[in-house]
């Protein structure tokens, strides 16, 4: 059997199907929005309904990697898992070597080469997620990346990956305002995205901030709802 | 006890234990102070060796023990310290420079290298100096001094660093009468002292001092 030969080969007019067919499974996945304001990072993602008799908490497409840093996918949930614990035991590594924190761009950066690595690899396949990597650096500057199956990364300053990505992002291009010094603000934009492409409103969304110096938090249920009220009041006001 | 035999495959390497280096933090950033004696047995090979090895504009490391042990292994270091500062655009910090150094030789522990040697920098959070060998020790500190002559090079700067707030100039005086002294009394060190002074900018070497001049010239201060 020919598992020793590459999946992913160039076509002749230069793509990686591969890559590209991976990207079509980001497409699928359930949208997540990251915002870097200036004094707090937000990342939050659309809630897939469960089932009945599935419990809630058990599905969480926010995590941690390490004090300083965390992270949401759109895409396989199992590719994803290998990507964060590879991630973490990286942060680990780091601060073992190198006596510090690893900062947000170098994690951003390692995980991009695992990606690359598999689209140039014998018999395997690219991993079918993007990732938001949002923290802050130990000298205190916010970041907000995002990495595609393809292993490239770019810095951003609010973005959307997933479902319904263009539109989320078309929202933020609108409304995302330099240096945002309210907290409140930035994670204000970034439900008011995710409202844009969520139905039925607060119930299915999940958020999860990060202060500068201090460690990521996951918003609960009736904090998310306090803030979709103050949203929906605004909204009416305009209107 | 068993015996180390001095002839045939399993004899002991001779190395350049026979040294004085020396380093010490100071509000201004880092003296480093070493001699330049190299000896085999009871003769002198060489008066004029290089003790300080300059791993980067900003990184210093010394050489007690092996020669040629201190030397590759920091140049290595070199490499490693620029392939970081290329990765991560930034400079890399003493305390992972010195930690890329131990890790590399801890992975030949027991297998014969000998090397102690004393990482001296400045990085983004002030000056730094750690002692890392063969052994697979790396300790972080203000004041080493590594070799046959170090007991008599601490006795002098444990008395000078007692002062509080010393100028540059006092900071090297205070180095290079250390390891005159160290000369003066241990018969395995001597030739000349090289100083070089780490600070926010780098390094630099302050200079190089025969030891038989600066004897004529503490004693001409003495009379």
């Amino acid at each position: 059997m020919s598992y020793d030969r590459a999946i992913t080969v160039f076509s002749p007019d230069g793509h990686l199907f591969q890559v590209d067919y991976a990207q079509e499974a980001v497409k699928k996945g359930s949208t997540a929005v990251g915002v870097r304001g200036k004094n707090v990072v937000v990342l939050g993602v659309e809630k897939k309904i469960v089932a009945k008799l599935q419990e809630d908490r058990t599905v969480r497409k926010i995590c941690s990697l390490d004090d300083n840093v965390f992270m949401a996918f759109a895409g396989l949930t199992a590719d994803a898992r290998i990507i964060v614990n590879r991630a973490r035991v990286e942060c680990q590594s780091h601060r073992l070597t190198v006596e510090d924190p690893a900062t947000v761009e170098y994690i951003t950066r390692y995980i991009s080469s695992i990606k690359q690595r598999y689209t140039q690899s014998n018999g395997r396949r690219p991993f079918g997620i993007s990732s938001l990597i949002v923290g802050f650096d130990f000298d205190g500057t916010p970041h907000l990346y995002q990495t595609d199956p393809s292993g490239t990364y770019h810095a951003w300053k609010a973005n959307a990956i997933g479902r319904s990505a263009k539109t989320v992002r078309e929202f933020l291009e609108k409304n995302y305002k330099e240096d945002m010094e309210s907290d409140t603000d930035t994670i204000k934009l970034a439900i008011r995205a995710l409202l844009e492409v969520v139905q039925s409103g607060g119930k299915n969304i999940e958020l999860a901030i990060m202060k500068r110096d201090e460690s990521m938090k996951m918003l609960a249920q009736e904090e998310i709802e306090e803030y979709v009220t103050a949203i929906e009041t605004e909204k009416q006001k305009k209107t | 006890m068993n015996e180390v035999q001095n002839y045939g495959p399993e004899r002991k390497i001779e190395f350049l234990h026979g040294t004085t280096t020396l380093a010490f933090k100071f509000q201004h950033g880092v003296i480093v102070a070493v001699d330049s004696r190299a000896t085999a047995g009871a003769y002198i090979a060489s008066q004029t060796v290089k003790k300080v090895i300059e791993i980067n504009p900003y990184l210093l490391g010394t050489m007690a023990g092996g020669a040629a042990d201190c030397s590759f292994w920091e140049r290595l270091l070199a490499r490693q310290c620029r392939v970081y500062e290329l990765r991560n655009k930034e400079r890399i910090s003493v305390a992972a420079a010195s930690k890329l150094l131990a890790n590399m030789v801890y992975q030949y522990k027991g297998m014969g290298l000998s090397m102690g040697t004393m990482v001296c920098g400045w990085d983004k959070t002030g000056p730094g100096l750690y002692y890392v060998d063969s052994e697979g020790n790396r300790v972080c500190g203000d004041l080493f001094a590594v070799g046959s002559g170090s007991m008599y090079a601490y006795g002098i700067v444990d008395s000078g660093l007692k002062q509080k707030d010393l100028t540059v100039e006092e900071a090297c005086d205070l180095g290079r009468r250390a390891i005159y002294q160290a000369t003066y009394r241990d018969a395995y060190s001597g030739g000349q002292v090289n100083l070089y002074h780490v600070h926010s900018e780098g390094w630099n070497r302050v200079s190089q001092s025969d030891v038989l001049m600066l004897h004529q010239q503490y004693q001409a201060e003495k009379a």
